[in-house]
């Protein structure tokens, strides 16, 4: 459990989303594209990490259905921006998981011309470094 | 010899908590000029207060430091105190160990030798204070009251009770504020206009009352008891004093294209026109930009239909100066602009509408005539969406940050109105909180969901989708049962969130008052000066202050007169003698302080200086003591060193800084 809380701080840290802003009103979801797919709702996210539940949004469906748009971060009136909160969890995940990742000269060789951004991006993310 | 008392309060344990309180007694006790000292646990308190006045006549005290809360709180407390035992209530200094000491420190050790400190520079003060005698001024018995909603209505008919004589100027060409505008209120939905217009007509025939409408301050001067105020009355272009009122010109004017504030721009009326139909006064003002005779010089049928000659094209806006003992402001709200909400389609559908304008809609006087209906194609919606919070508690940029505090009930009025008139009509509310404390509100609130069966849905819309079809895609999230919910919708209504009147600031500034981030007017104390503003003579009613509904706002306005009417029933006002004065044999007449004095209290006179016998023509500069309020914002810019504050002179302040660094 102490290291769980340890890590929860390292993805408020990493997000900079501070959970205790949130005033549960519910329109990140209600913003969000990938809604139907999502086990874990971009809002509920905020109050797992506020009760401290990192185990269930570790094993989140939601972590892969995320575009990424960042619809929430956008519309959310209290600044919380879930979005990060999920992408910080998901890089949490993939640190984890370490020797699936790539390695920086892997991901160098990747680039080129053809490649499109959003495989880089999702390359970094898988980051061994 | 100075002869200092130190009296050191606990606060119960809000200062002891944190300040060793016998500690700081018994430092105060070596400070030089020091007789007595000694703490106790509420100074303010009558024991406490005896305590002082026993000690100052038994060692026969010259100047005390009482070492408590803000001076804001209780130095008039302790200054009457000393008054009572004989000492000059200027004798008095005080250290504020409270807010500015154990309040904001957890340390003992640290907050005690802090409290020290500060107690050690009081003293060093008071040993260098005179004793100074307040002066008087009159007071003109005349209220001033800024705005003409229910706010200064009250305002004015309560003072006016009393006996005073009051004037209302209200910016608009009629009174009646939002209110006039509503349809049914809550929490006991009477009609608006049934309960309003009475109270209008009760303002215009009131004799102590005059009405100056279509009006706004242009200037303030002057202090509490004697303000005087320039007014500019704007021209109507039709003579007030000539019109019956008939309506004959703004049915005949050919021009019936400008938007009608009164109906939130949902629908047009004539250039020439009265807001509604119940207006007081009722006489039209003719909108110089829409109308004709004044854009092309041609037209002029309002003149011509008129039977009682009324029309004056080339009336003029006149200025008139108006002194005042006291100025009320109740220049209420607005409801913010929802340009930066896309989200909602609120600028591309007209059936996604504020629940102002829906108060316009469902109003008999409406546009619509009461009838609800959209405003894009004229059918009755079946399904209706309300959105509550919108832009009300907000962190970012695009909203406010505080709680708009009506918008729960009035969603919960219209939704219930509805239902009501309309039972085959599907209403769905989406909110964060209910937030209904009143008498009866949350019974009204619970109505609307058991007897009216309204949909409250606990969650927030993502979007609003306008489509061909003319429905509106509603996009939402029910976060009890984590549901999406998805609503094809004839109609959204918006509870946007509400702000000051734009001209808050102005008028502030205007006033000296002080205002919030939010352009609210601040009250002199947030609990126990609710209706006061810190500036002297300004009082504050209605909205303006914070958010409120008309029971509250009422309340408010009783209040506000009672206050009012507290200051003009006196004869005489006891002035501040912390007022500033300029040594003539220093000043170069430099005008520095005229230019940085807020009060217009310098003026420059040219004297007979007697400057070591050798007799010399200076210009030299003179405070008016009536005027000046001790800000020192003169004393701090004179570069000759002439100005210095009483109460607060150079010296003191030096003698208060070599205390802090000793
Ligand atoms: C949609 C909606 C529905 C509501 N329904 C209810 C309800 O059912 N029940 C209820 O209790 N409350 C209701 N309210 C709240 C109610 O409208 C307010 O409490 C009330 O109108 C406040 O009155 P006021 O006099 O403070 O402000 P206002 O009504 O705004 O009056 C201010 C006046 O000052 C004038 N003014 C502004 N600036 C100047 C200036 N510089 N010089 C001169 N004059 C100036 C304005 O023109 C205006 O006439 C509702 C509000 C809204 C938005
Ligand atoms: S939008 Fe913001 S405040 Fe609202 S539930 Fe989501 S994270 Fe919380
Ligand atoms: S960033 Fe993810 S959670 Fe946020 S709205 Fe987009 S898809 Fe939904």
């Amino acid at each position: 459990m102490s290291s769980n809380i340890e890590t929860i701080n390292i993805i408020k840290e990493i997000s900079g989303v501070n959970p205790l802003r949130c005033m549960k009103c519910g329109k990140c979801t209600a913003s969000c594209m990938a809604y139907d797919e999502m086990d874990i709702k971009p809002h509920q996210f905020v109050s797992y990490i506020e009760r401290g539940d990192l185990e269930s949004l570790m094993l989140s469906e939601s972590l892969y259905k995320c575009l990424g748009c960042f619809a929430c971060v956008e519309r959310c009136p209290r600044n919380v921006q879930p979005g990060k909160l999920i992408d910080a969890v998901r890089q949490t995940v993939i640190r984890q998981r370490g020797a699936e990742g790539m390695t920086t000269e892997e991901i160098r060789q990747l680039i080129t011309q053809e490649v499109p951004q959003q495989l880089l991006v999702s390359a970094f993310r898988r980051n061994r470094r | 010899m100075p002869r200092i008392g130190v009296f050191v309060c606990h606060c119960g344990t809000n200062i002891a908590g944190t300040i060793d309180v016998a500690k700081v007694a018994e430092m105060a006790a070596a400070e030089q000029g020091v007789v007595f000292s000694k703490d106790y646990q509420y100074m303010c308190s009558q024991t406490g207060q005896t305590l002082i006045i026993d000690a100052i006549k038994e060692y026969k005290l010259t100047g005390i430091v009482v070492c408590s809360c803000s001076p804001r709180m209780h130095e008039t407390t302790f200054r009457n105190a000393a008054q009572r035992a004989g000492l000059n209530p200027y004798m008095v200094e005080i250290a504020n160990i409270r807010e500015q000491c154990s309040w904001i420190h957890k340390d003992r050790e640290e907050a005690t030798e802090k409290a020290v400190i500060l107690m050690r520079a009081a003293v060093a003060k008071v040993c260098l204070n005179t004793p100074l005698t307040a002066g008087e001024s009159g007071v003109t018995k005349r209220a001033l009251v800024i705005g003409g909603g229910i706010a200064g209505i009250q305002t004015a008919l309560d003072i006016s009770a009393a006996g005073f004589k009051v004037d209302i100027v209200e910016k608009t060409p009629s009174i009646g504020g939002r209110m006039s505008q509503l349809d049914k209120t809550f929490p006991t939905l009477d009609c608006s206009a049934c309960i309003l217009t009475p109270k209008m007509v009760e303002a215009a025939s009131d004799e102590n009352i005059t009405l100056y409408t279509y009006s706004e301050v242009e200037k303030v001067s002057g202090f509490v008891g004697n303000f005087k105020v320039d007014i500019r009355k704007k021209a109507r272009s039709v003579r007030a004093d000539k019109c019956t009122g008939c309506g004959v010109c703004q049915e005949k004017c050919p021009s019936k294209k400008a938007p009608s504030e009164f109906n939130r721009g949902l629908n047009n009326r004539s250039a020439i026109y009265t807001p509604f139909a119940q207006a007081i006064p009722n006489v039209p003002v003719i909108d110089r930009e829409n109308c004709i005779k004044f854009q092309t010089g041609k037209c002029g049928v309002c003149s011509k239909v008129c039977q009682a000659n009324a029309i004056d094209y080339e009336q003029e806006d006149e200025m008139i100066t108006v002194e005042y003992g006291a100025i009320v402001v109740a220049t209420g709200f607005d409801v913010i602009n929802l340009d930066k909400y896309d989200e909602y389609a609120y600028s591309k559908s007209k059936d996604v509408i504020t629940s102002l304008e829906l108060e316009r809609i469902m109003n008999a006087a409406g546009p619509t005539g009461g009838h609800l209906e959209r405003l894009s194609d004229g059918k009755a919606p079946k399904e209706i969406v309300f959105i509550q919070c919108v832009g009300s508690r907000c962190a970012d940029e695009r909203g406010k940050s505080y709680c708009s505090k009506i918008c729960c009930m009035y969603t919960a009025k219209q939704a219930m109105l509805i239902r009501d008139k309309y039972p085959d009509t599907n209403v769905t509310v989406f909110y964060i909180d209910i937030r209904t404390p009143g008498k009866n509100f949350d019974e009204f609130y619970r109505r609307a969901v058991e007897d009216y069966n309204v949909h409250y849905i606990k969650g927030q819309v993502g979007k609003v989708l306008p489509e061909s079809s003319g429905k509106l895609i509603v996009v939402g999230s029910d976060i009890i049962d984590a549901r999406h919910v998805i609503i094809p919708a004839d109609m959204v209504v918006l509870a946007a969130a509400i702000e000051p009147n734009k001209d808050a600031r102005k008028i502030a500034t205007m006033l000296t008052a002080s205002i919030d981030n939010n352009n609210f007017l601040t009250e002199a104390h947030a609990k126990l000066r609710p209706v006061e503003s810190p500036t002297a003579g300004i009082f504050l009613s209605g909205v303006c202050q914070g958010p409120r509904d008309i029971p509250e706002t009422v309340a408010m306005a009783g209040s506000a007169a009672a206050k009012v009417i507290g200051l003009l029933s006196k004869d005489r006002l006891k002035s501040n003698p912390c007022t500033a004065h300029s040594d003539e044999l220093m000043c170069n007449g430099c005008s520095t302080c005229e230019k940085v004095c807020p009060y217009g209290a310098i003026s420059y006179e040219t004297k007979i200086v007697n400057d070591h016998g050798v007799k010399k023509e200076r210009r030299v500069a003179v405070v008016n003591a009536a005027l000046c309020q001790g800000c020192g914002a003169c004393t701090v810019a004179c570069p000759s060193g002439a100005m210095d504050l009483s109460g607060f002179s150079n010296r003191q302040i030096i003698a208060e800084v070599d205390a802090v660094c000793r």
